[in-house]
């Protein structure tokens, strides 16, 4: 009998094209998805070398970083940004690579319109140069984020060589309540393993709250993995998954379909498969939360109070005092009475259609507060269309939001999209780093509702008391 | 690559746990399309003021420490983005390895892409260094990567772990794009037995 595998396992082992002794094994690629900023030095690489771009079919490009927000059209007034793009647009040209452009309906951010146009999909090995790239594990796909000489190794091999990483149980045991997402999920379980609590694992998410997550909310909590430190964060495939990627742009057609289907279902870890390490959450004991510090693991109840720094372990005191002196908070202050001048629901994190109607949901008929400069920035596109075709862009014009285009906008302020110093969001992205989404910016990460009630309320209230009208 | 084998040189301490890349190197840098000149914009939302001007204060620009060539950091060094921007920054500014307790992955990658150590210490031992490099005064520590072991002259000795096809590449400045193609014939095999297509489904034949 063979022996029992993990998902991880089973997708490794199926894409292993050499294991030379002495080196690390050598992985075969499926999928390659490349964006502007990450890129141009690999290209350059490739050209110096008299290389080329070994399998343009399985490399898909879009601009998403540093485009603006603003009306497609508007003339990029940041020249190195255009001049970024333009290197793109030329690289793409040059090498046979297809490109989602800035004027393609199909445009969005690259983690968003991977799985949207049916590239992503079970099975798969798929990298990118974002350390993002965990958000398509959630179709049981091995994705993983890589540095710019990796992107150049992809693309001149369409391999990677690349140690054997660990493997990790995350068990959710439970359902989540009402009021509390995939988002809270996500900030809870980095709160509880911290912000290396993962480092060289790939992550399983596992058990009921999980399984019962749409493939938006698995998207959100894979997406997330990098910032426990995981190499990536994986989701079983299972009905709800191939519901989604049935036919998408790119997925198996008629004919395809039933054996592609065949070997996803063979993926799931098999009973009694060991992992490195295993952590069990209880899914009641998670609320709302909201982040309160410079890094993800700094997390609280919306119920709850920045932390008194004389409460915590030595080793901790230090870190706190940096990141309480740079978000500008008392120790104690209680979390809802926290007040915000910047609300951004977006990112790869929270920026598809399901994130938007939670958002509207929560918004319609109320209207963001007079302090308040709220902007919603689609994640590609085809969410902003799909919105549209629902009303919800008039949901959130009519209460004070603005709808944009799509793109990373302010999740980290590489476009025009930025706070200014002193400025505090309330941020549906995934990085509450120093600086982040623009210098001297306070960043706290929520939820997409948490987000669309703060921005009514002013400051941060328990979603789970709101007046839904 | 630059190969790495031994260098010894001035120690800076960066007393800081979960450095982030998004510190090493802010985002409104990584537009440029080089990949050189980023040493001047390392840490440089902590090394200067909005307008440009110096900060009084930041460790590196200590005179004491001008001229370091090795980083020692709190635990979770590189956490964050995966911009490799942040080795080249760290390099091009003069650094050839940092040293600490625990790496972000990807950022561990990126720099044994780059000729650049991580060298990965036991808590205690990278809290002696912050201590030395913090207290001495032209603190200087060899790290010797034949021998995978840090050393200074007054008796700080510590061995470092790293993956042996790793410290092959570094040794040798081994550029892995070549050795990876060593395996065409393997790839080519996979290739003949996995076509995935990626055309549109209304595209395919």
């Amino acid at each position: 009998m063979p022996a029992k595998q993990t998902l991880f396992e089973k997708i490794w082992d199926a894409h292993l094209v050499a294991q030379p002794s002495g080196r690390s094994p050598i992985v075969y690629i499926d999928l390659h998805l490349v964006h502007e900023v990450t890129s141009p030095q690999a290209f350059d690489g490739l050209r110096a070398a008299g290389r080329t771009v070994r399998q343009p079919a399985r490399t898909v490009a879009t601009v998403d970083h540093n485009i603006p927000t603003e009306p497609r059209g508007t003339p990029i007034t940041d020249l190195i940004a255009a001049k970024q793009i333009a290197a793109l647009q030329a690289n793409c040209k040059e090498f046979g690579v297809l490109l989602f452009d800035m004027d393609s309906p199909e445009q969005g951010i690259v983690h968003v319109i991977g799985p949207e146009l049916g590239l992503t999909r079970p099975g798969m090995t798929i990298v990118c140069g974002d350390s993002h790239t965990s958000t398509h594990g959630a179709f049981g796909a091995l994705a993983f984020g890589i540095g710019t000489s990796e992107v150049e190794h992809v693309l001149a091999t369409q391999c990677l060589a690349q140690q054997t990483p660990k493997t990790m149980k995350i068990d959710v045991r439970g359902r989540l309540a009402e009021g509390v997402t995939a988002k809270d999920l996500a900030l809870g379980i980095i709160g509880q393993i911290g912000t290396d609590g993962a480092t060289g694992h790939v992550i399983e998410y596992a058990g009921e709250a999980v399984r019962a997550l749409s493939m938006e909310g698995r998207m959100t909590l894979c997406n997330m993995s990098i910032e426990a430190g995981a190499r990536a964060g994986m989701v079983a495939p299972d009905e709800i998954t191939f519901a989604y990627v049935k036919g998408k742009k790119f997925a198996p057609r008629e004919g395809e379909w039933e054996k592609a289907v065949e070997y996803w279902r063979s993926l799931p870890t098999d009973d009694g498969a060991a992992f490195d390490k295993v952590v069990e959450i209880d899914a009641a004991q998670l609320c709302p939360f909201v982040t309160w510090g410079t890094n993800p693991g700094m997390v609280a109840p919306v119920t709850g109070r920045v932390p008194e720094v004389g409460s915590l372990k030595e080793s901790d005191r230090r870190s706190t005092e940096l990141a309480l002196q740079y978000m500008g908070l008392e120790p104690g202050k209680r979390i809802e009475d926290i007040g915000i001048d910047r609300v951004f629901i977006g990112s790869c994190t929270n920026s598809r259609l399901e994130d938007l109607r939670a958002a509207a949901r929560v918004a319609k008929g109320h209207h963001v507060s007079s302090k308040v400069r709220a902007m919603v920035v689609p994640g590609s596109q085809t969410v902003k269309r799909a919105a549209e075709q629902e009303g919800l862009h008039r949901v959130f014009l009519d209460a004070g939001f603005e709808w944009r285009e799509s793109g990373c906008s302010m999740c980290l302020g590489m476009n025009p999209d930025i706070l200014q110093p002193g400025e505090r969001c309330a941020s549906t992205s995934n990085r509450n780093f120093e600086g982040r989404q623009g210098r001297g910016g306070r960043t706290h990460l929520v939820s997409p509702m948490m987000a669309a009630a703060a921005a009514i309320a002013g400051h941060f209230t328990d979603i789970r008391n709101w007046k839904f009208q | 690559m630059k190969p790495f084998r031994t260098h010894r040189g001035r120690v800076a301490p960066l007393d800081r746990v979960n450095v982030d890349t998004d510190q090493i190197i802010p985002k409104q840098f990584l537009k440029r399309i080089e990949r050189t000149g980023f040493g001047q914009f390392l840490f440089y939302d902590w090394r200067f003021s909005a307008d440009g001007k110096k900060n009084a204060g930041f460790v590196l620009d200590e005179p004491r420490y001008q001229g370091a060539s090795i980083l020692v950091a709190g635990k979770n060094f590189g956490c964050g983005s995966s911009r490799e921007h942040a080795v080249w920054a760290l390099s091009d500014f003069g650094f050839r390895a940092v040293i600490s307790s625990s790496f972000a992955d990807i950022f561990a990658n990126n720099s044994t892409k780059n000729g650049f150590l991580t060298v990965c210490l036991k808590e205690d031992e990278a809290a002696e260094l912050m201590r030395r490099a913090r207290e001495r005064s032209d603190y200087q520590l060899t790290v010797d990567l034949e021998q995978c072991e840090v050393r200074d002259e007054q008796g700080f000795r510590a061995q470092f772990p790293v993956d042996e096809f790793v410290r092959h590449c570094l040794l040798n400045g081994l550029d892995d794009i070549g050795l990876t193609l060593q395996h065409e014939a393997e790839i080519a095999a996979y290739e003949a037995l996995h076509p995935v297509p990626l055309q549109p489904a209304s595209a395919r034949p």
